[in-house]
């Protein structure tokens, strides 16, 4: 299945995945402590993640560790970014009619 | 008081949605007129250096909002709300379209639905946008279309500016 970043990031628990393994890398059962859901779902989620091609993996003894892989979430970035300033450019402006507004009152 | 606010913006490509949280020092009253009051919505809806410019608008289910971005150079990107449900001081939704000057809407640019919602938070105002594309990828187009010319370009100005 082909699969792309957005789909990485369109879920909670995944995003929450790649908020921990951007910090440090981490062993699936190391990921799976940090969520109420069970382990196979972790695993999935992992899954999907190594899927969309986010994810680095390392192995040390017996343990694979995963890594996220910064470049690929740049893409997302990237993308969306414009549309998101935008936004922010607006509010701000919008923070200034509202002041406005309440100095007349 | 100066309050720095956080924006959440999230995009959920599964659902081809975009979510927008953003509070406000405001009251409820005070937000909804800067979104529903044409001669308020001038003075923000445009990012800068864009200014918009109401010609006509009709704040009622079935009504329209018909409006310009005007560019620095003058030109004239129209643009127009269809409102598609008010509940008032707690929400409205409508339909986005690129059009002419006349609201007819141009079919090369797609366009978007969307949900407006303000919640009381004490004396803040949370207001919240759902965002409804037929595809991400629309979006994109949107973005190709020129705002992000324009807007890069206007934060070039904003450099110079702040560096002369």
């Amino acid at each position: 299945m082909r699969r792309d970043i957005f789909q990485a990031i369109a879920d909670p628990s995944r995003r929450a995945i790649i908020t921990l393994i951007a910090i440090q890398a981490m062993t699936p059962n190391a990921l799976a402590e940090h969520f109420d859901i069970s382990r196979q779902a972790v695993s999935k989620h992992i899954r999907i993640l190594d899927e969309c091609r986010l994810l680095k993996k390392e192995q040390l003894g017996r343990e694979i560790y995963y890594h996220l892989d910064p470049q690929k979430m740049k893409e997302v970035a990237d993308w969306i970014e414009p549309f998101r300033e935008l936004w922010e450019v607006k509010f701000n402006q919008l923070d200034q009619v509202l002041q406005n507004l309440k100095k007349k009152k | 008081m100066n309050t720095i606010y956080q924006m959440s913006f999230e995009v959920d490509k599964v659902n081809n949605k975009i979510n927008v949280k953003r509070e406000f020092n405001s009251s409820v009253e005070h937000v909804w007129a800067a979104w529903t009051r044409p001669e308020l919505l001038d003075q923000w809806w445009a990012p800068k250096p864009y200014k918009a410019r109401t010609k006509t608008m009709d704040f009622r289910v079935g009504g329209m909002w018909l409006y310009a971005m005007v560019g620095p150079d003058g030109q004239e990107i129209w643009c127009k709300a269809n409102y598609l449900a008010i509940e008032d001081q707690k929400s409205f939704s409508g339909r986005d379209a690129f059009c002419d000057e006349h609201g007819v809407a141009t079919d090369d640019f797609p366009g978007s639905t969307w949900n407006t919602s303000f919640k009381p938070l004490g004396e803040a105002t949370l207001v919240e946008i759902e965002i409804d594309y037929k595809n991400l990828s629309d979006l994109e187009k949107i973005i190709q279309m020129g705002f992000k010319e324009g807007f890069t370009a206007a934060l070039g100005n904003l450099d110079e500016l702040l560096n002369a």
